[in-house]
Formats: structure tokens, C-alpha cells, sequence
């Protein structure tokens, strides 16, 4: 199968993507990895006038480690973060979740800021990023702004960004004495999650991450509330499935995804040392 | 518009539209027919060559985003003295293949994890391989041969 | 020293891995134009429209025509068994009866241009009530073709016999469900035509038969079969979907005459998924009784078999299940009957096993419920129950006649394999701490028939004056090594080296008659056609060296170690192959032999295959520990093969078992149609496997050769279907439907700890 028809041009600078994503509008579309909008576009259900490839834009590609959180390129792809020393010694649930993304050749062309930006609640990327509280650093034509996880993911396969910004980084803030569980369920290994869960605790705080239980990826406050207030994992992770909205199909029912979440919460949070 | 990518160490230029997608640029424009189609949502491998050294599904990326890059397919992989790699030796040797048809992809996906981790365990293979689908053998053999392909002396040289 | 039997490396790899197999998509065709088909969108209903203006009007596109243009018949019945009413037209015909199904196609310049006035074609639809569930198909409520007043497409009824179970202690009943799958090969459908310089339509087809497919062209384009030349180049696997002939094939040879330009047409994979037949696809109704002692005394099977829209191969699969009705049990009374209706879904056909899967798969899962009824082994109620050795050849209820085996003895060498009292008691520690990863271990005890079909097959061998050997076999392989294989039967006959041996297969032009490679029917028919072949050539070449070394024929032998004729007692005077084949050349009479050898029948192959999951029972996700399979296909040529065989099959076979399913909604609209969505088994959800062979050699053909090509999907899925249920069976559960999925598992597990302990666990 083959895309439609398209123009295309590989840009030199943020800036240079960030204007033409202004000239043209709805019709321009941001090609990275390419790993979330080329199958759309072989299977005709996108078919952008233009598309603008950052790929050269290697400069957005780094993991690196600020005072408060490590950063990461948009552009950095998933292999990259999942082999990064760094994120390896200082983030390692993140590590951990971006080598599991796909499969291997998948990981080697899909960026950190292409899975996000596709908004997708099944994928593991955004629900991981919300549990660790993280921050997306957007760069638009007026300029910068930072805006939280807990925001960004507005509807089914709908971000907070407005069609002429450009995802530039992720920061995430990380603890040192943080401990972590990440848990997806899938019939096969390359298959997105039925559910997932993710936790991470660290002294007093807590983040707990859904995977696939609903429109979009969630951050489960009640669990967390109870092991503030402290419930241990079992008795935390019957919240799990609270407010939650997943979809039924053939590979679960929603009372079935609801009683996975319960499952999973619970093993993260295990893990996680709850 | 023209793309120039090297593909097994030779450049080529050829003038593709801009929704080329690297397998067809491999298959149409060079002349490779080795790398195959299988499916057509990133999920089957057949189409895996190496991008710069690292495994990639051709058929997910565009010709024109790999332009200046280099890409190995299978036509490439044989030594220089026209011997087969310790990859395809152990192919034949393990009886890792069948109808043929998702071998490129196969040896180029076990090039790219030896590449990364030179003495694998059978889960890293088998995990590895996740994005590589074969109707025909089983995967054991195929699992077999990378394994005896990661012991070979020459992918430790 | 024989070759046979021996680990010969594949003549074929070399090519494959280093600059790949040249596949129907591979072959250089200049000039040629590109065919791709407008396919229906919804499961039923009538064609109000088909408006093509827009697409015909663009830049590049030659043509769109639809059935009216082609004027063609539609296909003939399957075996004349089959509902004439309900065979398939080549392209929709007033009314589309699924989804995919071809309704027009379009000629482009470019797989681009075909692709973009795809998007131009608008066909209008007026809806008909959807029929996908063969239970519902079968009351007639709503009817597929009304012309024919019913959707029963095939019906075979033997026995009804009343008292069947009157002298069962015990009798237990199981409903199961043989899901419908998509056999999957890794290269989609593809065909290449031109009309030659002489006026003849040459046809490159990736297909399991290639002269069907030029009878089949010939018939349908009004042609002779010698005006049509078929060439089969590498073909990237078959599995029986691709042993019959597609409307999609007549249609681009009709393109190719029609235009005087070379087509070409591949499909694409979501196509693929819809067009290229299904298997399985049956409903099962099963019933055993015996006594309490294990022993087994009567056995039912109703089968209502799914055929898809229209009567295809998928139809008559039954036909094959009632042969293999009571399995490898010494049964006294055991019956099949069987219905296949049509549905609004995608036909139905041969795939590995095609039909004898079916019912192993019936009667083993049955046996497990059986022997937990009776609170027995379930490995002691087989051995209990199994042919014993000395029954050959066994008649069985349904009357198929067993060539010969040793059923107690692969039973035994696997339960030894799998270390089964170990595995039992692991098990018995799990269940006593209520492990939240629960063991299960199943059982699958299997024979099958090979070459169940009546065709014999052709098979040459020539040796050239160069010394050099060409072979030539009427089937057709498509990865199973038939080079390799052949090469090393004509070698072990001739005496030479294999290297000197050519294996020419999959041109209708070079290789007059065949009839293919399906069934697991290669080696024990067209192997030993070629065997044969080399054996009348050896003959042919002592009449030749009689004459030359001017000694009596009688007195002729030939040294195998070097290919030399001698008179015996005096080996330094010879004569070479070359040197015979150069002097029957001298003589204009080539040294040459070809036979066409009937079939002397079939054979049954047979085995025990073990199976070891783990079953998180908090989630209902198998994890395949462990897969022990003990074959027995009589003797075994190349050791390599057949190992090779046995894996693919078990990897297709566990993945009916645990993941792969074909699902339709309720209004006909397929769920699976693409790789992201079906569940093709993978590296990372299998083990590696434990295989063994027992070699019984059979009394039916010169090899003592059975077909291994489907043993490894026959044996496996029951086993690891039976190990699933085992895992959980003491939480209540008496039986899951396969697919085993995770919410399958769980809602099996959930339903009998809330009470509902007969729960099937279906979505």
C-alpha cells in the first residue's frame, strides 16, 4: 500500500518546520520517525497536503540532565533513550518502557515526541510520562511554553498542541530513591496493551499511570490517594478501575480491562515497594 | 524528486516521487528484489534492511527521509571474498529458512541484534524478533541459527 | 552408505539468502501495466451501482471493467459435491455476499495510479440482512442465494444410528468451536501474464499447482492448455490456500489478452486477509461413551462447517474430518455427520491439515473430558484406548482403512520426553498452594492421512551426456525443499553427486503433467515418481553398458560409490554415466525415463505431541513453556525436512491453540484484516520445541515414506488446547474455546468461581 499523493520538504531549522506548519495550516503534518503517521498514510486514513520531515533536526535528539529532571529530545528515538546511560542510571522505568515500545526496528526510527504527539491511549509512552509528572516544552511562532502531562492529552488521539507548534522536549523530574513497576498486558509482544499500569514511588509521592482504559491515557489519583493514605497495594489498586472508560473489542470487555487495571495496578505497585 | 542513498556501498540517484517508500526505492529504482513486502502495517519484517547500520522496516520509512544515508540489504551482506556472512551460513546450516520469503528480513533484523549484543541469550533473540514474522518454520531454527551466528567467530572480529 | 536419511543441507539457500528468492512480485515484466480490484465494502448486499467514471478518467488508468465485461462462467462445483447455485463468479454478479469480495478492476499504469483510482471508484450498495453465524445460516432464515432456497452448500450423513450409546456407562457431550483462521504465507497473492510473441498467454503464478492453474485459465479464457504456459517462480508458502484457483487469477489473464500488455498484479496484505481463503471455520458437536474402566465404545461428531460466501474448497473439508472420524482409538461404533452452509464472509478452503485437524482436534479435547468424567490420566486413558500394533491395517467405523503404526510406542517416548510424572507433580504443587501461575500440561494423540486424494504424479529423470542429471517432478514445492529431497533420491539410485543434479519443477512447458504440492502428498507420490524415474533410467543405462562392455545385462552392476558401470567382478573396466548418456545420444534415443505413477493410496501418519503453559489465572494469559512432539511419517528420507515441517506446523498449530482467530462483527465487517489486528504467532510467543521420530515404515509405497507436511499443525493445537484447559481445570473449568485469549481464560476462570461451571468462556 501507498501513501496519496504529497509535497514534501525536509526542514534545516525548528523554525523553518514552525513556519510552514503556520502557512499551511491543518493540511501540513510533522514527520519524524514517521513510525505513527506513515501507516496511517499507506492505509489512506491520512493524507496531509504537505509534510514537513524535522528528521534532520538531529539537534533534538539528547537525553541530558538538568538540575531537576532529565531531558529529552523530542526527536530522540526510542532505542536511543531505552540504551542511554543516562536514562539508564537516572530514569530506568522510562528505559525500561521505551525498549519494550514496538519492536526493535520500530525503536530504531520512533521518537520519544512522535508517539506522544500522536496521543494514542493505547501506547505506553504518554500514560508513563503523566505518572512521572513530566513536563512537554512546545516551541510555537510566538515562542516557548511548558506545558504539564496532566494537560497535554485533551481527547482520543487530540493533544494540547495548536497545528503550528512543534513538541520540542520532555522533562522528567526523577527522584533518586524512586522505586517503580510497569506491568502491560498484550496477546503477543509486538501488540499494543490491552491495559497497562505504571507506578512510582518515592518517599511521599506517588504516580500511578493507565494504559488503554479510556480515551485517553490516565492518571489514577484515587490509587494514589489510598497509598498516601496508607492502603497497601492490593487494597490501593481496588481504585484502579474508578473513572476509568475503556473500550470494549474481542480482546476484552470493559468489566475485563477493569479487572486487568486492578491486576496490573496492583503488581506495579509491588513493585514499586507499596 | 532525485534521492541519492548509498545501498551496499554504492551511491545511487534516482529520480523517485516524494511518497517512494525506501522498499520500493530498494525494489523499483535499484533493482534489489531481495527485500520483500509482506504486510502492509509495520508488523511483519520482510522488509527489514539496515539503516545506517541499525535495523529498520523499509516499508515505514520514506525513500526520501533516508536521503544521504546508507542502507544494507541482503544483496549486501556476503563477505567481500563472495563467502557467505556467518548470519546466512547459519541459516543454511540450522535449516532456518523455507519458502525464502521472510529471510532478507530476518537475516538483516539478527544483524542488527548481534550487532548490539554479540553473545545473546535465546530470549533476547526470541524477543528481538517479535517484529519479524515467519509462516514456515517455527521460528526454531531461525532462533537457532542466530544463536549459533552470535557464537560464530567471525561476528567477534 | 545411503545419502538417505542423512542431514543434507538445502541446494536452494544459497540463492535465498544471499540476493533473495525471485517471488511473481520480483520478475522483470516491461511494459506491463498494474491491475488492482475494487473489492466490496460491506458483507451483503446488492450492487446498485459501480461508477468509474472519475477513476477511468485519469491520467494513466487504461481500464476498469466488472463481471459484465468479462462474459465468463462462473466456477464449476467442488468435485461435483457441492451446491451448484452457490459457486463463485469471477468478479460480484448483482449481488456482494462479503467483505472483500471483488466487484471490478482497474488497469493502471503504475501500482501508484491503480492505487489512487482505488479511491475514484464508487460503488453503491443496497444493504441485504447479514448472515455470519453458520448456526444461523443453517435455519434458512435468511438466504444468501435465494435462488437456491437454502444455505446448506454440502451435507453428509452416514450411520444415524440410534443405539450408538446404549451400552455406555458414561457418556459426555462437549459443544466446541474449530475457529475460523487466516492461513497467513508470508508472500501475498501475486500473478504476472503477457501474451508471448507466439500468441500464447504465459502466466507467472505464486501457486501450490500450476497446471491447475493453466487448466483452470485455459477453460475460462477459451483456450487450449497448450496455448497457456504456467510458470510457478519461488513461491513464499501456500498452507493449501493457494492449491486452488482465484477469480483474481482468470481475471489478470483475461486483462493480459484483452490489452495485449503484460499485468501484473500483487495484492496487498489487508486484501490478502480477506481474499485469500480461510480455514477451519467449523461447529462441533461431539459425543463419547465407554465404561468406567476407560474404555471407549461409541463416538459422534457433528461438524456444521462454515463455507464462506460462496461453495469453495472450504465446503467439502468435512469430508476429510469423517475420514479421521475415531481418530487413533480402537472405537467400535463411532459415526460423523456433517452440514456446510454459507455465510457473508470469505470463502472458505484448504488449510494445513485442511479437515483432519478438525476432528483430532474434536476427539482429543473430548478424551480429556472423558477421563476427568471417569476421574482417569488422561495419558492412561489413551493408552487404554489406542490401536495396538498388531491391528494393522485397522478398518476403522467410518472405514478407513490404517496402513500401519505404533501408536503405544510415540505415546510412550513422549510422556518419557516431557518427564510427565515430574510435570504432574510440579502441577499437584502449584494447585495444593494456589500459585497465582497455574501449570497445565496436554496430551494430544493424533493420526492423519496423507495423499488422500486419488492423483498420481509425474516425475523424469534424464542424465546428459555432461553427466549432468535433470530431474523433473509434477509437484510443486513452495519451501518444503523438494530439490534438496529429490536430489538425494535420485542420487541415492544413480550414484552421483548430488551437486550434478538438477530439479526442475512449476513449468507447465518443461514438466508436462502434475498435479502438486498439497496434502502432505510430495514425498510419498511425487518423490517416489522420481524415484521410480531414476530406477528405470538405471535400467535403461545397463542395457547401454551391456552393449559397451559387450557382457550380459544380467552381468551389469553399478557402483553407487562412483557412478560406474561394470560386469560384475571386474570394476576397472567401466563405463560413466556420461559416457552412456553420450552414447544414447549418439544413438538419437536420450538417456531418459518419465513415469506417471498412480496413486497405490494413502497413508497415516501418526504421533503423541505433549504440552506444557503456565495460565495466570489473575489475568488468563498462557505463557507455552514447553512443546514435546513425537512424530511418525514411516521412513524418513531427509532427517532436515522433516524436522523443518514439524516445527512450522507446530507453531501454526499452537497458534490456533492460544491467539489466532479471523472475527467478524455482527454485521459482517471483518475485525483481523490486517497484521496489527490478526494474531500471526511470533519468535517471541513460542519455545524452542523437543522433537522426535519413531520411524514405522509404511507397506504402501517403495519409500516407506508418509507426508510430514501437516503431522506438526495436526498434533499440536489439541495438545496445547487440552493443556490450557488442564491448567485451570481444577478451578472448575471444563472447557475453553479455542482461541485460548486472555479474556477467554478469565471469563472461563471467573464463570466457574461465580458458579456457572459448564461456561464455555467465549467474549
Amino acid at each position: 500500500m501507498i501513501p496519496a499523493s504529497f509535497d514534501y520538504v525536509r526542514v534545516g531549522s525548528a523554525d523553518e518546520a514552525i513556519g510552514l506548519l503556520s502557512e499551511h495550516g491543518e493540511g501540513a503534518k510533522l514527520l519524524a520517525g514517521g513510525h505513527s503517521l506513515l501507516p496511517l498514510m499507506k492505509l489512506r486514513l491520512a493524507q496531509p497536503a504537505l509534510l514537513v520531515d524535522i528528521g534532520p533536526l538531529r539537534e533534538l535528539s539528547y537525553v541530558t540532565e538538568e538540575k531537576d529532571y532529565l531531558a529529552v529530545g523530542a526527536l530522540t528515538r526510542h532505542h536511543d533513550i531505552a540504551t542511554s546511560a543516562l536514562t539508564l542510571s537516572s530514569v530506568p522505568l522510562l528505559a525500561h518502557v521505551a525498549g519494550q515500545i514496538g519492536d526493535p526496528q520500530v525503536r530504531h526510527r520512533g521518537t520519544i515526541g512522535g508517539s506522544i504527539c500522536h496521543g494514542d491511549p493505547a501506547s505506553d509512552l504518554p500514560a508513563v510520562l503523566l505518572a512521572l509528572g513530566a513536563t512537554f516544552v512546545a516551541r510555537g511562532p510566538n515562542g516557548q511554553r511548558e506545558i504539564d502531562a496532566k494537560d497535554f492529552f485533551v481527547s482520543f488521539f487530540e493533544v494540547a498542541l495548536t497545528p503550528d507548534e512543534l513538541l520540542v522536549e520532555i522533562r522528567v523530574p526523577w527522584p533518586r530513591d524512586a522505586l517503580w513497576g510497569f506491568e502491560k498486558l498484550t496477546k503477543r509482544a509486538q501488540d499494543w496493551a490491552i491495559v497497562g499500569a505504571v507506578a512510582v514511588r518515592s518517599g511521599n509521592s506517588v504516580g500511578v499511570g493507565l494504559i488503554n482504559m479510556g480515551p485517553v491515557p490516565l492518571r489514577s489519583s484515587a490509587v494514589e490517594a489510598a497509598v498516601l493514605s496508607g492502603a497497601n497495594a492490593a487494597e490501593a489498586a481496588q481504585f484502579a478501575a474508578g473513572g476509568t472508560e475503556p473500550s470494549a473489542d474481542f480482546n476484552g470487555s470493559v468489566a475485563y480491562r477493569q479487572h486487568v487495571a486492578r491486576v496490573l495496578v496492583r503488581r506495579a505497585l509491588e513493585k514499586a515497594g507499596v | 524528486m532525485r534521492i541519492d542513498i548509498t545501498v551496499n556501498g554504492t551511491p545511487e540517484s534516482h529520480d523517485v516521487e516524494a511518497r517512494t517508500l525506501l522498499v520500493y526505492y530498494l525494489r523499483d529504482a535499484v533493482g534489489l528484489t531481495g527485500t520483500n513486502v509482506g504486510c502492509d502495517t509495520t508488523s511483519c519484517g520482510a522488509c527489514t534492511v539496515l539503516l545506517n547500520g541499525q535495523s529498520v522496516k523499509s516499508c515505514t520509512v520514506l525513500a526520501a527521509q533516508v536521503a544521504g544515508d546508507e542502507v544494507t540489504t541482503i544483496e549486501g551482506m556476503a563477505l567481500e571474498d563472495g563467502r557467505m556472512h556467518p548470519i546466512q551460513q547459519a541459516f543454511q546450516e540450522c535449516h532456518g529458512l523455507q519458502c525464502g520469503y521472510c529471510t532478507p528480513g530476518m537475516v538483516m533484523a539478527i544483524a542488527s541484534l548481534l550487532a548490539e549484543n554479540p553473545e545473546p541469550t535465546e530470549e533476547y533473540i526470541r524477543l528481538g524478533l517479535e517484529g519479524n514474522l515467519c509462516r514456515c518454520t517455527g521460528y526454531h531454527n531461525i532462533v537457532a541459527a542466530a544463536l549459533a551466528a552470535g557464537g560464530a567467530p567471525e561476528m567477534h572480529q | 552408505m545411503s545419502i538417505l536419511g542423512n542431514r543434507v543441507l538445502r541446494r536452494e539457500d544459497p540463492k535465498f539468502l544471499t540476493v533473495g528468492g525471485t517471488y511473481v512480485a520480483d520478475l522483470a515484466l516491461p511494459g506491463s501495466v498494474h491491475v488492482t480490484f475494487v473489492r466490496s465494502s460491506m458483507a451483503h448486499a446488492r450492487v446498485v451501482s459501480v461508477d468509474s467514471t472519475n477513476a477511468q478518467a485519469m491520467a494513466g488508468v487504461l481500464a476498469v471493467y466488472t463481471n459484465d465485461d468479462l462474459g465468463m462462467a462462473k466456477f464449476p462445483t467442488v468435485m461435483g459435491m457441492t451446491n451448484e447455485a452457490m459457486a463463485p463468479p469471477m468478479l460480484a454478479s448483482g449481488t456482494v455476499r462479503y467483505v472483500g469480495e471483488p466487484i471490478a478492476v482497474i488497469v493502471a499504469e503504475s501500482r501508484e495510479i491503480a492505487e489512487d483510482a482505488l479511491e475514484q471508484v464508487v460503488v453503491e450498495y443496497d444493504p441485504l440482512k447479514v448472515v455470519i453465524d453458520p448456526v444461523k445460516a443453517r435455519t434458512d432464515e435468511d438466504l444468501l442465494f435465494p435462488d437456491a432456497g437454502t444455505n446448506t452448500s454440502f451435507s453428509l450423513d452416514f450411520g444415524g444410528d440410534e443405539t450408538l450409546f446404549d451400552d455406555c456407562d458414561v457418556v459426555v457431550e462437549l459443544a466446541l468451536v474449530n475457529q475460523r483462521v487466516a492461513p497467513c504465507p508470508l508472500e501475498v497473492r501475486s500473478a504476472a501474464a503477457r501474451m508471448a510473441e507466439d500468441g500464447r498467454l504465459e502466466f507467472n503464478s505464486s501457486t501450490q499447482a500450476p497446471h491447475g492453474v493453466r487448466d483452470a485459465l485455459a477453460t475460462f479464457l477459451g483456450l487450449e492448455p497448450d496455448q497457456v504456459h504456467v510458470v510457478t517462480p519461488d513461491v513464499g508458502g501456500g498452507f493449501g490456500a493457494k492449491a486452488m484457483v482465484y477469480p483474481e487469477d482468470i481475471v489478470v489473464g483475461w486483462c493480459a489478452q484483452k490489452l495485449g500488455r503484460p499485468v501484473r498484479w500483487t495484492e496487498t496484505r489487508s486484501e490478502s486477509m480477506l481474499g485469500l481463503g480461510h480455514g477451519r471455520a467449523q461447529v462441533q458437536h461431539v459425543r463419547i461413551g465407554g465404561t468406567r474402566e476407560g474404555v471407549v465404545q461409541a463416538y459422534r461428531i457433528e461438524v456444521l462447517q462454515d463455507s464462506g460466501a460462496y461453495a469453495g474448497f472450504g465446503t467439502v473439508l468435512p469430508f476429510m474430518t469423517r475420514v479421521m472420524t475415531s481418530g487413533p482409538y480402537k472405537i467400535p461404533k463411532a459415526e460423523c455427520a456433517s452440514v456446510s452452509v454459507v455465510t457473508n464472509s470469505t470463502p472458505t478452503t484448504a488449510y494445513r491439515g485442511a479437515g483432519r485437524p478438525e476432528a483430532t482436534a474434536a476427539i482429543e479435547r473430548i478424551m480429556d473430558v472423558f477421563a476427568r468424567e471417569i476421574d482417569m490420566d488422561p495419558a492412561e486413558l489413551r493408552r487404554r484406548n489406542l490401536i495396538g500394533k498388531d491391528d494393522f491395517p485397522y478398518t476403522t467405523p467410518t472405514e478407513t482403512v490404517y496402513d500401519v503404526g505404533d501408536y503405544h510406542r510415540a505415546l510412550d517416548l513422549a510422556l518419557e520426553v516431557a518427564g510427565y510424572d515430574d510435570l504432574r507433580a510440579e502441577q499437584a504443587r502449584r494447585r495444593a498452594t494456589g500459585d497465582l501461575r497455574q501449570l497445565g500440561i496436554g496430551l494430544s494423540c493424533y493420526v492423519e492421512i496423507t495423499n488422500g486424494l486419488p492423483d498420481g504424479e509425474f516425475g523424469a529423470v534424464e542424465v546428459r551426456p555432461d553427466g549432468k542429471v535433470i530431474v523433473r517432478t509434477g509437484t510443486s514445492p513452495h519451501g518444503q525443499g523438494h530439490v534438496t529431497a529429490w536430489s538425494m533420491l535420485v542420487a541415492e539410485q544413480l550414484g552421483v553427486a548430488i551437486d550434478d543434479i538438477e530439479v526442475v519443477h512449476g513449468d507447465t512447458d518443461i514438466v508436462p503433467r502434475g498435479a502438486g504440492t498439497m496434502g502432505s502428498r510430495s514425498l510419498q507420490i511425487g518423490g517416489a515418481a522420481v524415484n521410480q524415474a531414476a530406477v528405470d533410467v538405471v535400467e535403461k543405462a545397463k542395457d547401454l553398458a551391456a552393449d559397451l562392455l559387450e557382457a550380459d545385462r544380467e552381468d551389469i552392476v553399478l557402483n553407487k560409490a562412483n557412478g560406474h558401470f561394470h560386469v560384475v567382478g571386474t570394476p576397472a573396466v567401466s563405463r560413466s554415466w556420461a559416457e552412456l548418456a553420450e552414447t544414447a545420444a549418439k544413438d538419437g534415443n536420450p538417456l531418459f525415463a518419465e513415469v506417471d505413477l498412480a496413486s497405490p493410496g494413502p497413508t497415516f501418519p501418526f504421533g503423541t505431541h505433549i504440552s506444557v503453559v503456565e495460565v495466570d489465572t489473575e489475568t488468563g494469559k498462557v505463557n507455552l513453556l514447553r512443546h514435546i512432539a513425537v512424530d511418525d511419517a514411516g521412513r524418513i528420507i531427509s532427517p532436515l525436512l522433516a524436522e523443518g515441517q514439524v516445527h512450522g506446523g507446530i507453531a501454526q498449530g499452537v497458534a490456533q491453540a492460544l491467539l489466532e482467530e479471523v472475527v467478524y462483527d455482527l454485521e459482517g465487517n471483518p475485525l483481523t484484516s490486517t497484521l496489527a489486528d490478526y494474531s500471526f504467532i511470533s519468535a517471541a510467543e513460542l519455545p524452542s520445541y523437543e522433537t522426535r521420530f519413531t520411524e514405522t515404515p509404511t507397506p504402501v509405497n517403495a519409500l516407506g515414506a508418509k507426508g510430514i507436511g501437516e503431522s506438526g499443525t495436526i498434533g499440536s493445537t489439541p495438545a496445547v488446547h487440552n493443556a490450557v484447559c488442564d491448567a485451570v481445570a481444577h478451578l472448575g473449568v471444563r472447557h475453553i474455546d479455542m482461541p485460548t485469549t486472555p479474556i477467554r481464560v478469565w471469563n472461563a476462570i471467573n464463570d466457574a468461581a461465580t458458579g456457572d461451571g459448564s461456561a464455555k468462556g467465549g467474549r
